[in-house]
């Protein structure tokens, strides 16, 4: 039974072209309090262009409808629970919205004086300090403006480490249960990449790794909790084995929100690291982006960090551009600096104990419902687990019923699903990690919906893989999306009859 | 809940860690606070930030009008609070605005394709060279120097390792233009692209078409690159680029002290497989209704992992939707009335002041300053609460009197006349 959801009536809309018509307008600018300028005898006829062929032209009202129409498409966490395994999909509190849109905060010019930032500076600098704190490392850059870029300006810093040690090696090692993004890193840097396979258990193999771990290696990315949500308990003896050799650990941050106020990283031996604001630190996803992605690392590196560095003496902030050694840039300015505000928005209302709380209640939910589902789902790894939990679906796949099939059908019962087939290492993976935010009620809808598709597989199996049926938009052809790929609107060239 | 899972304390959750990684003490961080003393903090900051001054900064971010419908639109939690679309069924909303996001984009750019957006301008610059050396399998770059300077130092960051040479371009020292000869004698056939900026940093507006016949005539790429994104409502897109990379802070998106941005990579149809990052497409769903789903994944890290053409996985979709909602409420004609009003602006700025070059601009442009420098300048100008050009010669030591100025359509007469006569005092003095 579906208890959560009924269904309501959606508006249709089409692209904002197909409402535009000549000479509607939606804006009005100031009466230029200059002589205005001939466009062709300021720039040149050939440097002027004719009007914009097919910009929209709507009224003010089509607007605002236009987008609000289409937002009522989406689900969101606004709306109810959001179990992406690996994405911390957590409440994003308002308060951090309004703040980061404070006029001092949000029109604040990079290049503004310096005397004239000390605010944004001081920001940074606390902001820095508390990630510092969380992660157990030294120094932190809050340059980068995502996770992947994190890891980038992270595998960066490893190879200059290197290379001042007097040679930069080649390979990056991989457990095969890693995000895509970390060899697609690892290989935008410079390195070979070479896969590990985990153990039985979900974990990285230390023996095997201690066999591969030679002077060719550059270092190993590690996810920690590892993307089965278990933590890697050699975590100590796998760093020894790398700092052995003279190779570094990194630890992918995606899964911090396990650790904070628990563990430190850099008590158990990570180097490097970089965190997901947009993740542990509850700034908003929007769909895609903005994110954060600061790395934070041992001092060692310190003097390799991309430049700008934050300074302070004299009781005032400065920027330090005079660091030979640096990487350089990997972003103009200083990062994304209103997601940074958010972040530290979020540090500032849990304070130690706060975040510290919201880890336990992170993987209090996860086991919870991993104890309730386990009787309908099999649980390929057993190992205990922290703030995720990974199924698969070799149960349903017996009946036709593909991971894929009981995410959509979720939908009906008014959830989005979990993360699909992921991690690899898991054939048919349903990934869900709840989140600290949700409450034992939602948890138990959750549960309630969950449980009643494995009963609707065995009596039914048809109505699961033909989900969702609820939903304005039906199963989406993906094939001919990419067969045809039609990437913008043209007049008249529709991949589709049908009204929107 | 602990009952259920079978625990007598929530300290069992983590009795598998080993001991001697966890934590024995709290975390040193104050304790939390209250919604009011973090809007209270937040102020504070704020205050200690330049409050109430007229700026004349521009050099990548600029002071534009953001209209209310786009923080009435972008604050709908349906939007704010919603992940990467790859749930189509429930995600219809944000790919439908990235589609038109993404058209509005080749519209004004002139290009066929445009992705969903990438992180900001100065990492969309080396992500278009990387392509370009995808496509022509050559690894040489060519940027000019009147490339922005930090957008340059990502470059040289991003291609260290990727084994692609970086050399540098000379502006002509009248018009301020690139230097068209030095394109034609320093091409080769390993080069992949040359890299151009229009406007330029100097705002100086870049002869696009001839440069890309230069670049075309040895094999190599055009790539042409914009940080005012304003001025395509008013300038000849740069239709002969074969990759337009670019910022879109212009349109609606907060200063905010240098991001959070959304930059673009746009290009022809013919390279549509080396675009890096997220693409979306029109397709219908099994009832036969018009539907959009991300496609051509497998040019893209989670599928092809060390293979990717990137590895790009947050793009910036909130802030590409910011820019979509300023396209929507300025539209066809409003784009280029507030481009001529930032073109008018900025002329009648130049008009109190010495321009340095001769080369046509946009909304901003090196003023000279004769006798003091432009920090002097600056420092004179603050005390009436007004934040000068930027000085350029941290970049440029031979422009050490130049200044970089910038006038969009919220700059006031009166205000562009105080710094017409915070230089002529100057000249005075000299």
């Amino acid at each position: 039974m579906i208890t959560k959801v009924r269904s309501h009536i959606t508006q249709n809309e089409p692209p904002l072209f197909e409402r535009s018509s000549p000479g509607k307008k939606g804006y009005q600018l100031p009466v230029l309090d200059v002589p205005p300028v001939d466009a062709v005898a300021a720039l040149g006829a050939a440097n002027v262009r004719p009007e914009i062929d097919g910009f929209p032209e709507v009224s003010e009202v089509e607007v605002i409808r236009h987008f609000t129409r289409l937002s009522t498409w989406n689900y969101a966490i606004d709306l109810g629970m959001y179990p992406l395994g690996s994405c911390t999909m957590k409440y994003n509190p308002r308060v951090n919205e309004l703040v980061a849109r404070l006029d001092g905060l949000a029109w604040a010019h990079p290049y503004q004086p310096e005397t004239l930032a000390q605010g944004a500076m001081e920001i940074m600098a606390r902001l820095e300090a508390a990630l510092a704190e969380i992660t157990g490392m030294d120094a932190v850059t809050l340059q980068p403006a995502a996770g992947a870029h994190g890891e980038l300006t992270g595998i960066l810093l490893i190879r200059a480490l290197l290379e001042k040690r007097g040679n930069p090696r080649r390979k990056i090692l991989v457990p095969d249960s890693a995000h895509g993004t970390n060899p697609a890193t690892a290989a935008t840097a410079g390195y070979a990449v070479e896969n590990i396979p985990s153990n039985e258990r979900g974990m990285v193999d230390v023996a095997g790794l201690e066999r591969i771990v030679d002077k060719d290696v550059a270092a190993l990315m590690v996810t920690n909790p590892n993307t089965l949500g278990v933590f890697e308990e050699n975590i100590k003896s796998i760093a020894e084995i790398l700092h052995k050799k003279g190779a570094l650990l990194y630890m992918d941050g995606a899964n911090m929100n396990a650790l904070v106020g628990i563990a430190k990283p850099g008590d158990f031996g990570v180097d490097v690291m970089h965190l997901n604001l947009h993740k542990t630190f509850s700034t908003p996803h929007g769909g895609g982006g903005p994110g954060g992605g600061p790395v934070a690392v041992k001092k060692i590196f310190e003097p390799f960090l991309p430049l700008p560095r934050l300074k302070h003496a004299r009781n005032k902030w400065s920027f330090d551009y005079k660091r030979p050694r640096s990487i350089g840039r990997v972003r103009a300015f200083y990062g994304n600096f209103g997601v940074m505000v958010r972040a530290l928005a979020y540090i500032l209302a849990h304070g130690g104990n706060g975040l510290r709380n919201a880890t336990v209640d992170a993987v209090l939910n996860a086991n919870y419902l991993r104890k309730k589902l386990e009787p309908h789902y099999d649980l390929p790894y057993k190992a205990p687990n922290m703030h995720e939990v990974v199924f698969s679906d070799e149960r349903q796949a017996k009946r036709g019923v593909r991971t894929g099939d009981i995410a959509k059908r979720l939908i009906d019962y008014g959830f989005h699903p979990y993360t699909v087939s992921f991690p690899l290492i898991v054939h048919g993976a349903l990934m869900i990690e709840p989140t600290e935010t949700e409450s034992k009620l939602e948890l138990d809808l959750f549960v309630e919906a969950m449980t009643s598709i494995a009963g609707e597989i065995d009596t039914d199996p048809e109505l699961v893989r033909t989900a969702p049926h609820s939903t304005r938009t039906s199963r989406v052809d993906e094939v001919t999306a990419a067969r045809r790929p039609i990437l913008r609107w043209k007049p008249g060239e529709t991949a589709s009859k049908a009204a929107d | 809940m602990l009952a259920a899972c079978g625990l007598a304390s929530a300290e069992d959750l983590f009795s598998h860690l080993p001991d001697d990684v966890r934590l024995k003490q709290p975390l040193a961080l104050a304790p939390g606070i209250s919604e009011y003393e973090i809007v209270d903090y937040f102020r504070a900051r704020a205050a200690e930030n330049a409050n109430g001054y007229a700026s004349f900064l521009g050099a990548g971010v600029y002071a534009h009008y953001r209209p209310v419908l786009v923080d009435a639109v972008v604050s709908r939690g349906e939007f704010l609070t919603s992940y990467t679309p790859y749930q189509a069924e429930i995600s219809q909303g944000t790919l439908a605005t990235i589609f038109e996001f993404q058209t509005m984009i080749c519209q004004l750019t002139g290009m066929d394709v445009a992705n969903a957006s990438m992180y900001d301008g100065s990492t969309a610059l080396p992500e278009a060279a990387l392509m370009a050396a995808r496509v022509t399998g050559r690894r040489r770059i060519l940027v000019a120097r009147t490339v922005h300077p930090e957008y340059r130092e990502v470059l040289r960051t991003y291609a260290r390792y990727e084994h692609m040479p970086i050399e540098e371009l000379a502006y002509v020292p009248e018009s301020g233009g690139v230097n068209l000869e030095q394109i034609e004698s320093t091409l080769d056939d390993q080069t992949a692209a040359v890299v151009i900026q229009s406007p330029n940093f100097f705002g100086i507006v870049e002869q696009v078409e001839a440069a890309a016949e230069l670049a075309h005539r040895r094999g190599a790429l055009l790539v042409v690159l914009f940080t005012e994104a304003v001025s395509l409502g008013l300038l000849r897109p740069p239709a002969e680029a074969d990759i337009v990379a670019g910022e879109l802070q212009s349109f609606a998106i907060p200063p905010s002290y240098g991001g959070p941005f959304a930059g673009i990579i746009a290009t022809k149809e013919r390279f549509i497989r080396q675009i890096p990052g997220r693409l979306v497409g029109e397709t219908r769903d099994s009832r036969g209704h018009r539907a959009f789903c991300l496609t051509l994944a497998t040019r893209e890290q989670h599928i092809r992992r060390e293979k990717a053409t990137s590895n790009i996985c947050t793009n910036q979709a909130l802030i590409a939707l910011m820019a979509t909602v300023f396209m929507s409420v300025y539209g066809k004609q409003g784009l280029r009335e507030l481009a001529e009003q930032n073109l008018a602006k900025a002329h009648y700025l130049s008009s109190q002041v010495t321009p340095r070059f001769t080369g046509p601009f946009f909304n901003e442009f090196v003023a000279s300053s004769n006798g003091r420098s432009p920090v002097e300048i600056n420092h004179a100008l603050l005390k009436k609460k007004i934040i000068g050009g930027l000085p350029l010669k941290q970049w440029y030591p031979e422009l050490e009197n130049g200044m970089l100025l910038c006038a969009t359509e919220m700059t006031r007469r009166e205000q562009m006349d105080e710094v017409g006569r915070a230089f002529q005092a100057v000249e005075r003095v000299a």
